[in-house]
């Protein structure tokens, strides 16, 4: 547990710095209100967009946890989003269309697994494979082109509606986030994933199902990458097979990373891996919002700044970068 | 010895808490295939090391051909004359035999292309001289480690190498290729190579060697002519034990129960490569010892029995019930257990806590969704570390703080909480303070009592000796006898393990 509240303070810390910064710029930042029964603020607005990578964030911690990774989150929300609004397109209801999308996700988790876990091809290069051939198969589910949803269709309610005031996509990511949590706390399957990662050989001396943990995993990431194509379709009324989680896979490798979850496995953390999307979408709002001179920053330098902040929790959380800081430290002193 | 090739005197190595060599001395001669033989830490590796430039001596000397050298790097150490051929070999698979042979020499033409025809010719010859076959644009890929092997040993000979060191080179060949490669070693010990050869297979030693050098806890212990040096004269200077032919029988403290129920029962089970067809019984009540060498096949038998590696064919039957295909997960279900010889690699998982580690087979064989009440796991975890005496300030502390001994009870408190009715223990007393093995010993003794069918593997003869109701004796990777009751004697066991040339086996 010490482990955990350590990995989780620098995340948190830099959380808290941003909304002061975005505060102290506007104190608007940090209003909420209620409009029309629905919560409404910046901050709430982070959540909302981060509601995507946080799902995503929360499988791959997961899949981290047996020591893979997936490549392919970003097409399996595109794939589950086209398969979504095709089947409304082709007048099916909106619960049926959920119910494919998320169908479509856990298929694609499957033989993500399947290949890792039977075929024994590394994760990287198993899930490279499908993160190129799901974009391919959305798009001949959408014909090329980007299939509008109806604006009265009831599906559109996953991206836009609330629940008691709260915005539905930050619903369902906190409600995925207290699930799996239960998952690996009240089951086994969090040790599971645990020694998989942590000893593949000894967890199969121990009688351990190796291959049986890893498809798991893969699967449930299907499932909830599945439910981020699903709010990314609703929150803009069409399937976009080209753009749809486009390099979300990576926001959310980071997000697992900067929640204390190393790349190695054996280990995962469910609330960092939440953290750690708050932080990557808290830091692009700050970005967005900032204004230096009446201009806005550059998309170019936005992802700089990013890519800086990210390198700079990781240097922190990094032993090696401490032991090499240390010497430096005591001859300051 | 007029000619020495190689004169390695008073090598000393230390590592942080180790004595890797104390002052060894090692000649080889030219034209002489060398056996370097030892049981684990006995120095071998080590050695080889600094005669090949992997490390330098803390102290002490080594001449080649009357010449002073101080190989600091493999490379120069090659440059010098002295190659090695290790058993993960070094070649590119991707290549074609002959890249490999001229890999970073080859013919080139004057803008630097390379002259391919020549190349091939050229590696035509050198296989040709070697007394080798193979066509010379394969792709090392396709040919057996056997091929790859001899591939790499040419081209060592083709860099003018004066010394050949081949660090187990026989482990996963079969009997005609490891014949093929012994060929290969004669033929170059006519061409005058002094070659320098390290396996576990006491039989390949005599089938090769001129020269036998044993070495035993970083000393060396004798260098004898092969033809002088009975085999249980090696086994003795191996292991450090005089054999005591004179020993008295140990008096059995129970006389085998040949009506006891048959637990385990293997019919010609067999890997190839790996284990030759063996049969065993293993009874309720019983402690059956596996005594042999390293690379003998002891813990290779422990793996097929547990379903760890698959068997190649033979009949395997548990409690009565035949196993087709075998898993650990369903010789768990069936009552087996397993403490595997190498806790690291595949008995711990270093970061979980103890009482994950404790309970990870109890949860294994629950799965996932009927997890046991933390309340429960910690009283089940607590009464094992109680009752083996682990020490551990408390339960989730991560397994890898813990010493090797206490490591070693996580792993046995494990299985012990499954209540098995075979246990299969791979070294469990290797690496563990005195306490803590007599601890294991006496625990072993219990659960015999207590009617469970223990296999105890041990590189300690004494141990199995004094543990076991009978023994199997295992010689390179068959089963070269059974000793029970008045015959179950060090002395008998180590001339079993010699072999033939080992004086009237048995009593």
């Amino acid at each position: 547990m010490r482990d955990v509240a350590r990995n989780l303070l620098w995340p948190f810390a830099a959380v808290a710095i941003l909304m002061a910064f975005n505060a102290l710029r506007d104190p608007a930042f940090l209003h909420l209100r209620l409009v029309d029964g629905r919560l409404t603020g910046a901050m709430i607005d982070v959540l909302n967009q981060g509601a995507p990578v946080m799902l995503l964030a929360l499988g791959m911690s997961l899949v981290i946890g047996t020591g893979g990774i997936d490549l392919s989150v970003g097409a399996i929300m595109a794939v589950a989003g086209a398969a979504a609004a095709a089947m409304l397109h082709s007048g099916a209801s909106s619960a049926s269309a959920v119910g494919a999308a998320l169908a479509v996700g856990a298929a694609a988790g499957l033989w993500n697994g399947s290949l890792v876990a039977l075929l024994g091809i590394p994760p990287i290069v198993a899930t490279l494979i499908f993160m190129v051939a799901g974009r391919g198969v959305a798009q001949l589910i959408t014909d090329g082109e980007i299939i509008t949803i109806a604006p009265d269709a009831a599906i559109l309610a996953i991206g836009r509606g609330s629940l008691f005031g709260v915005p539905l996509p930050v619903l369902t990511a906190l409600s995925a986030a207290g699930a799996l949590a239960a998952l690996a706390r009240l089951t086994s399957l969090g040790l599971f994933i645990e020694g998989v990662g942590g000893n593949e050989e000894a967890s199969r001396y121990a009688g351990l199902s190796v291959r049986s943990i890893r498809i798991a995993a893969y699967s449930i990431m299907g499932l909830l990458a599945a439910l981020a194509g699903l709010i990314d379709a609703a929150d803009i009324a069409a399937a976009d097979a080209n753009n749809c989680g486009l390099y979300l896979e990576l926001d959310a490798i980071l997000a697992v990373v900067i929640g204390g979850t190393a790349l190695t496995g054996g280990r995962f953390s469910i609330a960092g891996s939440l953290l750690g999307a708050v932080l990557i979408q808290t830091l692009s709002t700050t970005i967005l919002r900032a204004d230096f001179g009446g201009r806005s920053v550059p998309v170019e330098l936005n992802l700089i700044i990013k890519a800086a902040v990210v390198l700079a929790l990781c240097l922190v959380q990094s032993g090696e970068w401490r032991r090499l800081c240390r010497p430096i430290r005591s001859a300051a002193a | 010895m007029a000619d020495a090739l190689v004169e390695m005197r008073g090598i000393v190595k230390t590592y942080p808490g180790v004595v890797a060599l104390d002052g060894v001395d090692f000649t080889l001669g030219a034209g002489e295939i060398h056996a370097l033989v030892g049981e684990n830490g006995a120095g071998k590796s080590t050695l080889i090391r600094i005669l090949t430039g992997a490390e330098q001596p803390d102290r002490g000397r080594i001449r080649l051909s009357g010449r002073e050298i101080r190989p600091r790097r493999p490379a120069e150490a090659q440059r010098l004359g002295v190659a090695a051929v290790y058993q993960e070999i070094n070649l590119a698979p991707d290549l074609s035999i002959a890249e490999n042979l001229l890999l970073g020499r080859e013919p080139r033409a004057p803008l630097g292309w390379i002259r391919w025809g020549e190349m091939r010719r050229r590696a035509r010859r050198i296989l040709g001289d070697m007394g080798l076959e193979a066509e010379v644009a394969t792709p090392l890929r396709h040919c057996s480690i056997a091929v790859r092997q001899m591939i790499a040993v040419a081209r060592a000979v083709d860099q003018k190498a004066k010394v050949l060191v081949l660090d187990e080179p026989t482990s996963s060949l079969d009997a005609a290729e490891t014949s093929r490669l012994f060929d290969l070693m004669r033929r170059l010990r006519g061409l005058g190579l002094g070659i320098l050869f390290i396996t576990h297979f006491l039989e390949q030693v005599y089938a090769v060697s001129d020269r036998i050098t044993i070495l035993r806890g970083g000393r060396r212990v004798g260098s004898h002519a092969a033809r002088d040096l009975s085999r249980l004269a090696l086994v003795s200077a191996m292991l450090g034990k005089a054999a005591p032919e004179a020993a008295a029988a140990r008096p059995r403290t129970r006389p085998v129960d040949s009506g006891a129920p048959a637990r385990l029962v293997a019919r010609r089970v067999f890997r190839r490569r790996v284990v030759q067809p063996f049969d065993l019984t293993l009874r309720s009540g019983e402690v059956l010892g596996f005594a042999g060498l390293l690379g003998s096949g002891r813990t290779e038998i422990a793996r097929l029995l547990f379903g760890v590696d698959a068997r190649d064919g033979g009949t395997l039957s548990v409690n009565g019930k035949t196993v087709q295909h075998h898993s650990p997960r369903r010789a768990i279900r069936c009552g087996m257990a397993l403490a595997p010889e190498d806790r690291r690699a595949a008995g711990l998982v270093p970061h979980l806590s103890v009482r994950d580690n404790i309970l990870l087979a109890l949860h294994a064989s629950r799965g996932w969704l009927r997890r046991l009440p933390r309340r429960r796991q910690h009283a089940l975890a607590e009464r094992f570390v109680r009752s083996l005496s682990i020490a551990t300030p408390d339960l989730s502390r991560p397994v890898a703080q813990l010493s090797g001994g206490n490591q070693q009870k996580v792993i046995l408190a494990r299985w012990l909480l499954m209540e098995p009715t075979i246990l299969l223990l791979d070294e469990p007393t290797r690496g563990i303070d005195i306490g803590a093995k007599d601890q294991i010993e006496s625990l072993v003794g219990d659960l015999r009592a207590r009617g469970m069918a223990i296999i105890f593997i041990s590189g300690e003869l004494e141990e199995v000796a004094r543990v076991s109701d009978r023994v199997l004796v295992l010689r390179d990777r068959s089963v070269a006898g059974e000793l029970a009751g008045a015959d179950l004697r060090l002395s008998s066991i180590m001339e079993r393990i010699a072999g033939s040339g080992g004086g009237d086996g048995g009593a």
